[in-house]
């Protein structure tokens, strides 16, 4: 293929995707090791459908009601989408939940594997803040009293909760500019954190590769013997390199 | 020689007790921001005093790890009769390709440098801007209830009015006015907020709301003032969590820590204006007699005395 040729030579583009898709994984990988992927889809699903509504949506406090109900029953298939988005915020929460279940079941988070583990925890609270940014959003009664509860169960915190909770809600009291200060902190702050953040995560299982589970011959050695791959050095403690050439001798 | 320590253990920075410092330096900065701009340049020449000592230490670290530049063999002056400039070789001797020199240094330096520099220029105001303007210009305004006469004696009254008018429906709030008839020839009002103390929802009064009887009153900066006469027999409850209050406001059941909170007020030109609002531990007694322990307003959900006060020492502006 001429144009993939094209550009594989002047980016590596392509060595890279390929890289990345067809890496190599542990041969009793099983479904449960799909529950990364399906946060990530569920992710990329609410990134999709929320930039279609931001083209809809109108953070004002006046109107932000009426534009959701402009959405939900004017827009062609805007009913659709919101709901996507809507009840996509709840699998993806859910899910980030059970991913978390598997690796910490499947003691994945081990070394090498700690960092990568933080920062799934960061993503946690980082989806976490998303879902209670966006739930503002409707500008309902729901809505506005679930606000106003979360932001002072904040301010509850020792020390720095009232801190906390006047740094939320823009000030003292609820005002006009908190509506806006959501929409900014859902639409742009925290996605561009959470893209960040994913970058980082799936750069680190790329580079460290995944976990068999507990109940695998090979992770417990006793399978037949990895074939020695030489990409892999970022495994290797740097004292240890020596040894693993030649042959394992511990 | 191979290092006993392995390879790991070298890069490692010294122990050191800077950070501590530095980190002393940044809180009182950021105390000082709400507290007091002295207290926030204290930290701040704190904070990059250690951060200056930290940083120095680690750099010097860093340089000891540095190869070895091999010394000079030959430490005779040259000893040859001095050549015109147009012959001989260059004067200085090729430099080895591991030294670093001092200019490759500065230049590093004043990169990274300035670069942060930028940065902060830029960042500085940025940042001051997202999270000052939630702490400065707090406070509320006066609101004007309308003339005292709309408040029978004796008789709950849930006054609904705009905190802000500028701001529109989302100032809305309620209180509950009672008139308390005289003490000592002064007119006494109990005004109770009916923002709930646990998380800040708003409380019902437990019994009828007389909604036929409901008046308007158009007072100047508070819009229109609802004033629905109610019997909150059962006193003051809270539809999310169950939190429920005597006619005083005292805590009766349900999470609350603490009373509802007050209004002060004053009566100008014959007008029921309500002041700031105060938080309370609790009251004893009833109506114009009542003893009220009050503190500074606090947040729903925070403690105002015993001692779990001490979880929250510093309020923000408000």
């Amino acid at each position: 293929m001429y144009p993939l040729d094209w550009l594989e030579e002047r980016s590596g583009l392509i060595g890279g995707l390929r890289y990345f898709l067809f890496r190599k994984v542990p041969a009793d990988t099983n479904w449960f090791h799909t529950l990364g992927s399906a946060t990530l889809t569920a992710f990329l699903v609410q990134l999709v459908t929320g930039v279609i509504l931001a083209m809809y949506y109108t953070p004002d406090p006046k109107t932000a009601h009426q534009s959701i109900e402009h959405i939900t029953h004017d827009v062609t298939l805007g009913w659709l989408v919101r709901g996507m988005h809507k009840w996509g915020a709840s699998v993806f929460i859910i899910l980030m939940f059970m991913h978390m279940g598997r690796v910490f079941l499947f003691g994945a988070y081990k070394y090498p594997r700690e960092l990568n583990w933080i920062i799934g925890v960061l993503l946690l609270a980082t989806g976490l803040f998303e879902g209670l940014t966006g739930y503002l959003l409707p500008y309902d009664q729901t809505a506005y009293w679930a606000t106003v509860v979360a932001i002072n169960i904040n301010g509850t915190a020792p020390f720095v909760g009232p801190y906390l909770a006047s740094l939320l809600r823009g000030g003292a009291e609820i005002g006009p500019d908190v509506l806006a200060r959501f929409y900014s902190l859902h639409m742009l702050l925290i996605p561009g954190a959470l893209i960040g953040l994913i970058t980082l995560h799936l750069y680190l299982v790329v580079r460290l590769g995944v976990t068999s589970p507990p109940w695998s011959d090979e992770a417990a050695g006793e399978g037949p013997p990895e074939p020695q791959t030489p990409a892999r050095a970022g495994l290797v403690r740097p004292r240890a390199r020596t040894a693993v050439r030649g042959r394992p001798t511990e | 020689m191979e290092d006993p320590r392995g390879d790991m253990d070298r890069h490692q920075p010294p122990p050191s007790l800077w950070p501590i410092g530095f980190a002393v330096g940044v809180v009182c900065l950021l105390v000082g921001l709400i507290v007091s701009w002295v207290a926030a340049a204290v930290g701040a020449a704190i904070a990059a005093i250690f951060g200056f000592l930290w940083a120095r230490d680690v750099v010097a670290a860093g340089r000891h790890e540095q190869p070895t530049v091999p010394a000079e063999t030959d430490g005779a002056p040259p000893s040859a009769p001095p050549l015109p400039a147009q012959e001989g070789g260059s004067a200085m001797p090729e430099p080895e390709p591991a030294e670093r020199f001092p200019r490759s240094v500065f230049l590093e330096a004043s990169t990274l440098g300035l670069g942060a520099l930028i940065g902060a220029i830029v960042t500085l105001p940025v940042l001051g801007f997202a999270v000052l303007p939630s702490f400065l210009k707090q406070g509320s305004k006066d609101i004007d209830l309308g003339p005292v006469e709309n408040f029978p004696e004796g008789q709950y009254v849930v006054a609904t009015f705009m905190a802000d008018a500028k701001q529109g429906e989302i100032s809305r709030r309620s209180a509950f006015i009672r008139n308390n008839g005289t003490v000592e020839g002064k007119p006494s009002f109990t005004c109770i907020s009916n923002r709930c103390v646990h998380l800040g929802c708003p409380v019902q009064p437990g019994g009828p709301v007389f909604d036929a009887k409901k008046k308007d009153v158009r007072s100047s900066g508070s819009g229109l003032v609802e004033l629905i006469p109610a019997l909150p027999a059962a006193g003051f409850i809270c539809p999310c969590h169950g939190g429920a209050y005597d006619q005083e406001g005292n805590r009766t059941a349900g999470p609350p820590v603490r009373a509802l909170n007050r209004f002060e007020f004053l009566i100008k030109d014959g007008h029921l204006i309500l002041g700031t609002m105060y938080s309370v531990a609790s009251v004893s007694g009833t109506g114009a007699t009542a003893r009220i322990h009050k503190y500074g307003l606090a947040g729903p959900g925070q403690h105002i005395d015993g001692p779990e006060a001490w979880l929250y020492p510093l309020q923000p502006p408000h």
